[in-house]
């Protein structure tokens, strides 16, 4: 969309004007995610720039919220011995974090064995009820999570499920599994399926040729299902608060009432973590992206 | 003749074989979908039946007043209550007293006709130590036993199928004869929350669709290595909790905060009088459309990749301004994507809980906020399923109209 060198002054002013104005919403998008960086290292217990952060007083900046994102909570943070134990057993951004990787790690299992085979067999020519079934996998992510928090506390309390790891974990593989669909389906929508019946011709079970033919193809897109599927669950609060009690606290679960209650800057160094781990999902899902389309045969233009 | 005959058998025979094995190949691959499709029906799909079920059908008075139900099945609901529906009344509060569900019944009743809380609680209390007739001693214990309200009101909390919380869902009061009215002006709270988040997803939607559309075009008519670049920025803030995101907008814009603190600086208003950005409809508006903008620019832009430039160029070259071409040629063939995303925003929004809860205030909360309202702290079930029935024909409605315009099958991540 280069400038062309007949283009006249007013054409010149709206393509400045409108560079701009994307420039600002850029801006928007992204400066709030920014923000909080140099925000978390502030001295003061305030949400908010101080006269010596501006001045860049290296007085003004400090480690205390995330030190406090270890200590807060332990049984005795002067201790000698055992420090790191009593950070591991009682700190409570310690142990929300240890349940949100406990939780979104076998919600993710759940959510993409199930997810990529129901995805292999709706895209099979043959499958029946394509349409209708495609529409009941994908519902978890168009239902309001307020009515699914509600519905699986109801129900799951019958079975003695509210309240536990499992009841979470069973409630997030469901709201991760429209993301392992959708992203499997994909992939499968450029597979051969003659590579399987080649397969089979040679001698492969179907479980050999599920294995060592189709899913080293579709691993990509499985991959960023399964990805998408664990930051769903990393990022759910509603079914957390719904279904879990204070031994199920996930990080996000941490700070919702950690705004609701004591507003603290050990909330801003928490979101910096988190700003850094989805950097790194970021990361990981271009690094895919890449692969697959160099094995495709496809350069960036 | 003979050979012709052999060929329709076994033309027959290859039919039925051919029908066999696409049947088995058909089976085959519903069965690879049918672990996922029992678990979401066992975990999910029944699970939300259940809870929308609760708002048409409570049996809390039909079971703990088992006695007072029967008796009330034969009353004409006009004629004076007799000492066979009195003496049932009192045999059923004793036994509910006993097993303490006499608060349960008293909180149904109470729902039909506000106030009648008490007279069960505390009648029951005394109940035992009655004395037949029951007609005279119990109005005897609470005058109020002779009010033929109480008893219509008992009625309405007998049957079990109820259209009364679905009629509060809407502002509306079921009277005792089965008819509905709608509520006094000042308590109609539900329309004015039903509105209020409509309005806000549809500005929502609007703010998105303003700021996505921009940007989407960018990226799409950039080149491929700038605009992977910028879209990081878009993708960015998606991957990103929205935690996070809620948590630096109360940082950006809280009163000593950093969009106030710039105000302040280039003196657009002075330290006293800085503007309350939010805890309110606007802090709402603001996080969420930061939060659902991706949504938006994603589906637009995978739809405008797909434009070929020459068509531009071919209107531009037939004299076309750059407006009309824009307008007339461009512009129609993005509107898959307009709907894709406008859609997915929209649904989204309707539904929204954590930014409105965290940032809305009093007048910035949404329906998705009443409903949980309803179920943690005044307990009342029944009405928060009304209102989550009401919520999901919404989103369902919407959901068959982006599987019209779209088709669910086209849905794309990233």
């Amino acid at each position: 969309m280069a400038l062309p060198a007949y283009a006249g002054w007013g054409e010149r002013l709206w393509y400045y004007t409108f560079r701009f104005l994307c420039f600002l919403i850029f801006v928007f998008l992204i400066s709030p995610i920014l923000i909080v960086l140099p925000l978390s290292f502030n001295v003061e217990p305030y949400f908010s720039f101080t006269p010596g952060m501006l001045a860049g007083d290296a007085e003004a900046y400090s480690l205390r919220w995330y030190r406090d994102i270890l200590t807060n909570g332990m049984a005795n943070p002067e201790a000698t011995t055992g420090w790191w134990a009593d950070v591991w057993n009682n700190a409570q951004w310690v142990r929300s974090m240890r349940n949100s990787f406990f939780i979104g790690i076998f919600a993710t299992i759940i959510a993409t064995a199930f997810g990529t085979l129901a995805a292999v067999g709706l895209s099979r020519s043959e499958m029946p009820f394509k349409k209708s079934i495609m529409a009941i996998l994908i519902s978890p992510m168009i239902v309001p999570l307020v009515i699914t928090a509600a519905g699986t506390f109801k129900a799951f309390s019958l079975f003695g499920l509210a309240y536990t790891h499992i009841g979470v974990i069973l409630a997030h593989a469901i709201l991760g599994i429209p993301f392992v669909i959708i992203t499997v389906t994909a992939t499968l929508v450029g597979f051969d399926q003659s590579l399987v019946q080649a397969a089979y011709s040679m001698g492969a079970s179907p479980l050999r040729a599920f294995f060592k033919v189709q899913m080293p193809l579709i691993l990509p897109g499985v991959i960023s299902g399964a990805l998408f599927a664990f930051v769903t669950s990393f990022d759910e609060v509603v079914v957390v608060i719904a279904l879990g009690s204070v031994e199920q606290r996930t990080i996000p679960r941490q700070m919702f009432s950690g705004i609701r209650e004591q507003i603290s800057p050990t909330i801003l160094a928490v979101a910096t973590i988190l700003v850094i781990i989805s950097i790194a999902l970021l990361a990981t899902l271009e690094l895919i992206r890449r692969r697959g389309e160099r094995l495709r045969g496809v350069t960036p233009t | 003749m003979t050979t012709a005959t052999a060929e329709t058998i076994d033309d027959a025979l290859l039919k039925k074989r051919l029908d066999k094995a696409m049947f088995r190949s058909r089976l085959r691959a519903f069965l690879l979908v049918s672990p996922l499709l029992l678990f979401l029906f066992v975990a999910f799909i029944a699970p939300i039946g259940y809870f929308l079920g609760l708002g048409i059908w409570d049996s809390t008075f039909h079971n703990h007043m088992p006695k007072t139900t029967e008796a009330l099945r034969d009353w004409n609901s006009i004629s004076e209550p007799d000492e066979k529906m009195y003496a049932a009344l009192v045999a059923d509060m004793v036994v509910a007293r006993e097993n303490r569900t006499i608060g349960k019944v008293a909180t149904r009743v109470n729902r039909e006709k506000p106030g009648s809380r008490s007279l069960f609680t505390s009648s029951a209390r005394k109940a035992a130590k009655l004395e037949a007739p029951f007609k005279e001693s119990l109005p005897g214990v609470k005058k109020n036993w002779n009010d033929i309200a109480v008893w219509q009101a008992m009625k309405t909390a007998s049957r079990r199928l109820t259209p009364g919380y679905y009629a509060a869902a809407l502002d509306l009061k079921l009277n005792s004869d089965g008819s509905f009215q709608r509520q006094d002006e000042k308590r109609r709270i539900h329309m004015i929350l039903m509105l209020r988040t409509l309005q806000i997803s549809l500005l929502v939607t609007l703010f998105c669709l303003f700021l996505g559309y921009p940007i989407a075009y960018l990226l799409a008519t950039l080149p491929a290595r700038t605009s992977n670049l910028l879209l990081i920025l878009v993708l960015l803030p998606f991957w990103t909790s929205i935690l996070v995101r809620t948590t630096a907008w109360i940082a950006m814009l809280q009163s000593q905060g950093v969009v106030n603190d710039l105000l302040v600086y280039f003196g657009i208003t002075d330290d006293g009088s800085r503007y309350s950005l939010i805890y309110n409809k606007l802090g709402t508006l603001i996080a969420m459309t930061h939060i659902l903008l991706p949504f938006m620019v994603l589906p637009l832009y995978s739809v405008m990749k797909g434009i070929p430039p020459s068509y531009v160029r071919a209107a531009k070259s037939l004299g076309a301004t750059n407006w009309t071409a824009f307008w007339r040629v461009y512009a129609p063939q993005t509107i898959p994507g307009i709907g894709a995303g406008a859609i997915l925003v929209f649904i989204v929004a309707i539904g929204y809980y954590i930014t409105p809860a965290l940032v809305g205030g009093q007048e910035g909360t949404m329906i998705s906020n009443t409903i949980d309202d309803h179920m943690r702290k005044s307990l009342n079930w029944s009405l928060a399923s009304a209102l989550g029935g009401v919520l999901m024909i919404v989103v369902l409605t919407l959901y068959w109209l982006y599987d019209r315009v779209v088709g669910i099958d086209n849905m794309k991540l990233g």
